[in-house]
């Protein structure tokens, strides 16, 4: 079996995020989000590490019938672990937490992370997410995205993964004013 | 350095002001001098938040779903806040009402808020946030100034709230 990459978990979640607002964590997340599948209603960061969950929640509490997604890592999940606690707490039912655990900080160089010691998804658990899962190869991860896009959340999904060897993701073509319109168009906030 | 009776203007006040010129999502992390400003907004949904930075990233989501947000923190919050305002809401142009309290103003407050009361000013005029402090004129004016700013400008503004201005 091989191990899943970063890219194939975005792959195997795109096309269940129709509709949803979709916020994806700095560096190769965002990079290989954008290049599998853009829509004006994904919002890249390349920066401020570890709010893409915050940044999600907030769309999720001004509009709570939207559905929300966040691409996001270990390496930004373990910069704002209060992440965890305060999307339970505030309990967006449309919320689809899909983190991408590949053990390092792959856009500084693959230096490792604490997360292969630290369960994410078992913390996010303890936190009180509706519901919470590991998955590890293709096919769960396939099942888990078709299951927990159309359930009742916040709920989390940790994709183990393995740091990426192959080509890298381009870089996100648009300027951040542009994601910022286009997300805001996409959401009717625009007067 | 707690709430008192003799404030220049009560927090209730201060909130309908807010919300009187169209801000519309609060969240934030406490502090003593805007404790009465925390009571008004909790029937306002006021969210609550862990760190300030995070509240930096609510109010980001919040503002591309149609919001005004503002987010209320003490000035150490500030300091926590530097990176989200610089990388977020600076370069995306996120637009977000930043009421920071002013701890150590005067130089007589406990020693850990000694340095940034000192250097909250220049802080924020380096990270290009127009600011004002509160008690000088009526807070409606002072929102109203807030609100301007934040729609011309599409990037964070600050309200500073010296002690006792709200009680």
């Amino acid at each position: 079996m091989n191990a899943l990459t970063t890219k194939d978990a975005v792959e195997a979640a795109m096309p269940a995020l129709d509709g949803y607002a979709v916020v994806c964590a700095n560096g190769f997340i965002s990079r290989w989000a954008c290049s599998v599948r853009d829509r004006p209603s994904h919002f890249y960061m390349i920066g401020s590490m570890g709010l893409a969950s915050s940044i999600g929640l907030g769309i999720a509490i001004a509009q709570p019938d939207q559905p929300v997604a966040v691409l996001d890592g270990d390496g930004n999940v373990l910069m704002n672990l209060g992440t965890l606690p305060m999307i339970a707490v505030s309990k967006p039912k449309r919320f689809f937490h899909l983190v991408i655990d590949n053990g390092v900080y792959a856009s500084t160089g693959n230096q490792p992370t604490i997360s292969p010691e630290v369960p994410l998804d078992e913390i996010a658990a303890a936190a009180g997410y509706a519901r919470v899962a590991r998955v590890r190869d293709r096919a769960s991860l396939d099942a888990r995205v078709a299951e927990f896009a159309g359930a009742e959340g916040p709920s989390l999904l940790l994709v183990e993964t393995a740091p990426e060897s192959g080509p890298s993701a381009p870089r996100i073509p648009f300027t951040p004013q542009e994601m910022t319109a286009r997300m805001r168009a996409a959401l009717g906030g625009t007067a | 350095m707690s709430d008192s009776g003799d404030a220049t203007f009560k927090g209730a006040d201060f909130a309908s002001a807010l919300e009187g010129v169209g801000f519309d999502f609060f969240t934030g992390v406490p502090c003593s001098l805007i404790g009465s400003v925390l009571v008004a907004l909790a029937d306002r949904g006021y969210v609550a938040e862990t760190r300030e930075d995070a509240a930096m990233g609510l109010a980001a989501g919040a503002f591309m779903a149609g919001r005004r947000p503002v987010v209320l923190m003490q000035n150490s919050g500030l300091g926590v806040s530097l990176n989200a305002i610089g990388s977020l809401q600076q370069i995306y142009e996120l637009p977000c009402l930043l009421v920071i309290t002013w701890r150590g103003f005067g130089g007589k407050d406990a020693p850990e808020h000694l340095v940034m009361g000192r250097v909250m000013p220049n802080l924020l005029d380096a990270y290009e946030i127009e600011w004002r402090a509160l008690g000088k004129r009526p807070l409606e004016d002072d929102a109203r100034w807030a609100r301007d700013r934040f729609d011309a400008n599409q990037k964070p503004v600050a309200l500073v709230v010296p002690p006792g201005v709200l009680g």
